[in-house]
């Protein structure tokens, strides 16, 4: 697009404008303005803080200084204690299991299913095609009670195996529609002058596709992992058991259990949000190149 | 055939690559299409998932539509809507324009993108934990009302969640902090390919930044606009996590949305058929929306090559 398009749209000329807004850049406004977003950010960053410092003080502490005060305390009872109630090193275990697994293996399906649709160019993708998006675009109330029925039909129902196979499938609808779209555009003449050297499919999908698709299947990769994580509903109905819950359904379901003991309660968002931060410093710049990736689920 | 001819020296058909869709094709039909025709099936029957169901038609979707709570849940969508779509996107809009086209030109690009990341972060905190987090805020005695009492406006020190009008407040409130970051970052990238020197041109034209605001910043996201909006209304309109997770649909049926209805009678009441006819409906709204989203895309992509 050129700017041109857009010059009608501009005011026209007033030198009086130019020298107020100058004057905004020199004097104190522009430090208003600043000041103003930063108040925003810090509100919306309040509740992390709040969890973080009252997490760790002293319910004597809490009681006599209230939750904003910094804390005069340094207590991890808190916190081990909620660990050791949840079992919360096993619940990380199991979120860390789930969402790897469903990363790999949806990235894995994502990758066949564009193979054959933008490489192979099957007859009838346009058909798989909206059959996927049609999997993207159901909303999971509309399966979660087959899914739990069927689950117990074939003992798959409270096993970490069900949310790892529901997931892959569900984010394997996404990556596939995803994928296609770039391997439609994938420089058919490496594919074909690979073939004419004697270079089988599979050969071609793994020593050309995948090793000029990595950064783009590292993204995917990285939004599956977080997206699983983040699931609630399915987790909530397949995974029953105490040893296979993971953080979110650990967390989830506490409803309100230690509102009598505020520390305990600050304690347990903090657990909960530890691994969100950590993926957050090390995915940073992936989560916000691909945000827009997300829009469609 | 054509596919023969197309690659006849590598002797690679495409019929060949039909293998890879296999893997794909077995777990859409286990987890998507066989689930979905069930659920359709369910939703003309009446069936508490032990017994054999018995077909009965439309009889649960007229009584969906003569019932009261059902009504209310629709309700309680529509303002998710307002509190999940409407409200970040205005706010999104507004604070990526800032950040774009003010903060960043004068206190640097590394300013806005810290800013930026703090109102993001909210959105990839699983939905559990801010359920948590908040519930341990907004309860009685809770942290808000702590701080009230400590600043001295006891008046407001109110049962947040317990209360059934507040209670929606409070939840419409947790679901804009939940949503402001993923408007926010769409905008702004969607900012980054707007030319600089056009806000530098209109500037030095004397435009100020409310008008700048109105005639670059809005007409220019008119596409992400759309995306936002669409998106997060689709979501709002099947949202379940947050609603389970800090009210519980409660009190009363002071928040329930169609999802936990839904969800409320699988599981709950066991009136599988009538959660089914719930879920038909909303798959109906989501998947109409998606269909509509996908073809204003497509002509917005068309058009703009």
């Amino acid at each position: 697009m050129s700017a041109g398009e857009f010059s009608g749209a501009l005011p026209a000329r007033a030198s009086a404008g130019r020298s107020r807004e100058a004057s905004f850049d020199t004097g104190v406004s522009r430090y208003f303005v600043l000041a103003l977003l930063i108040v925003g950010a810090v509100l919306t960053l309040f509740p992390f803080v709040l969890a973080a410092i009252n997490a760790i003080k002293s319910p004597q502490d809490y009681g006599a200084n209230g939750p904003v005060a910094l804390p005069r305390s340094f207590d991890l009872t808190a916190l081990v204690t909620f660990w050791n109630e949840v079992r919360f090193g096993e619940k990380l275990w199991n979120s860390f299991l789930i969402s790897g697994c469903v990363a790999f293996f949806g990235v894995t399906i994502s990758l066949f299913n564009a193979y054959a649709i933008g490489i192979g160019r099957v007859r009838g993708r346009g058909l798989v095609l909206i059959a996927y998006l049609f999997g993207i675009m159901v909303p999971q109330e509309a399966l979660v009670y087959p899914i739990y029925y069927l689950a117990k039909t074939v003992g798959l129902y409270d096993t970490k195996t069900s949310v790892i196979v529901v997931f892959s499938v569900l984010q394997g609808a996404f990556g596939t529609y995803l994928l296609s779209a770039v391997l439609t555009a994938f420089p058919r003449e490496i594919v074909d002058s690979a073939h004419i050297d004697g270079a089988s499919r599979w050969q071609v999908l793994w020593h050309i596709v995948i090793p000029m698709l990595r950064p783009t299947l590292s993204v995917l990769a990285v939004f599956f992992f977080i997206w699983t994580w983040n699931e609630f509903l399915l987790p909530l109905v397949l995974l029953i058991s105490n040893d296979n819950q993971n953080v979110s359904i650990a967390l989830g379901s506490l409803h309100g259990q230690y509102t009598s003991a505020p520390t305990t309660s600050a304690a347990a968002a903090l657990l909960g949000i530890i691994p969100t931060v950590i993926f957050f410093l090390v995915f940073q710049r992936t989560l916000m190149r691909g945000v827009t990736v997300g829009a469609i689920k | 055939m054509a596919s023969s001819s197309e690659r006849s020296a590598g002797g690679a058909s495409a019929a060949g690559y039909y293998v890879y869709l296999i893997p794909g094709a077995i777990g859409f039909i286990a987890i998507v299409l066989v689930p979905f025709v069930m659920n359709t099936a369910a939703s003309f029957t009446r069936w508490n998932g032990i017994a054999r169901p018995r077909f009965i038609g439309f009889e649960n979707y007229i009584r969906l539509f003569n019932d009261g709570t059902f009504w209310e849940a629709i309700e309680h969508a529509l303002a998710s809507v307002i509190a999940m779509s409407i409200i970040p996107l205005l706010i999104g809009l507004v604070l990526a324009a800032v950040l774009f086209d003010y903060i960043s030109s004068r206190f640097g690009p590394r300013a806005s993108s810290i800013l930026r990341a703090a109102y993001y972060l909210p959105q990839i905190l699983p939905v559990a934990v801010a359920g948590i987090l908040w519930g341990w805020i907004l309860n009685p005695i809770g942290v808000l009302d702590a701080l009230f009492d400590m600043i001295g406006l006891h008046w407001l020190a109110l049962n947040w969640i317990g209360d059934p009008t507040l209670a929606l407040v409070s939840l419409m409130g947790v679901m804009v902090w939940l949503q402001v970051g993923y408007a926010l970052v769409v905008f702004m990238s969607g900012l980054a390919r707007v030319d600089p020197a056009l806000y530098e041109a209109a500037e030095i034209d004397g435009a100020g930044w409310f008008t700048r605001f109105l005639n670059i910043t809005v007409p220019m996201l008119k596409p992400e606009i759309f995306v936002v909006g669409l998106t997060t209304t689709i979501a709002a309109l099947k949202v379940f996590a947050p609603v389970f997770v800090l009210t519980g649909g409660g009190p009363g049926t002071a928040t329930t949305v169609p999802s936990y209805l839904a969800y409320y009678h699988f599981f709950t009441t066991n009136r599988v058929g009538y959660g089914a006819a719930i879920s038909s409906i909303q798959l109906l709204v989501t998947v109409a929306l998606g269909l509509l989203f996908l073809r204003v895309q497509t002509r917005q992509t068309e058009e703009a090559q």
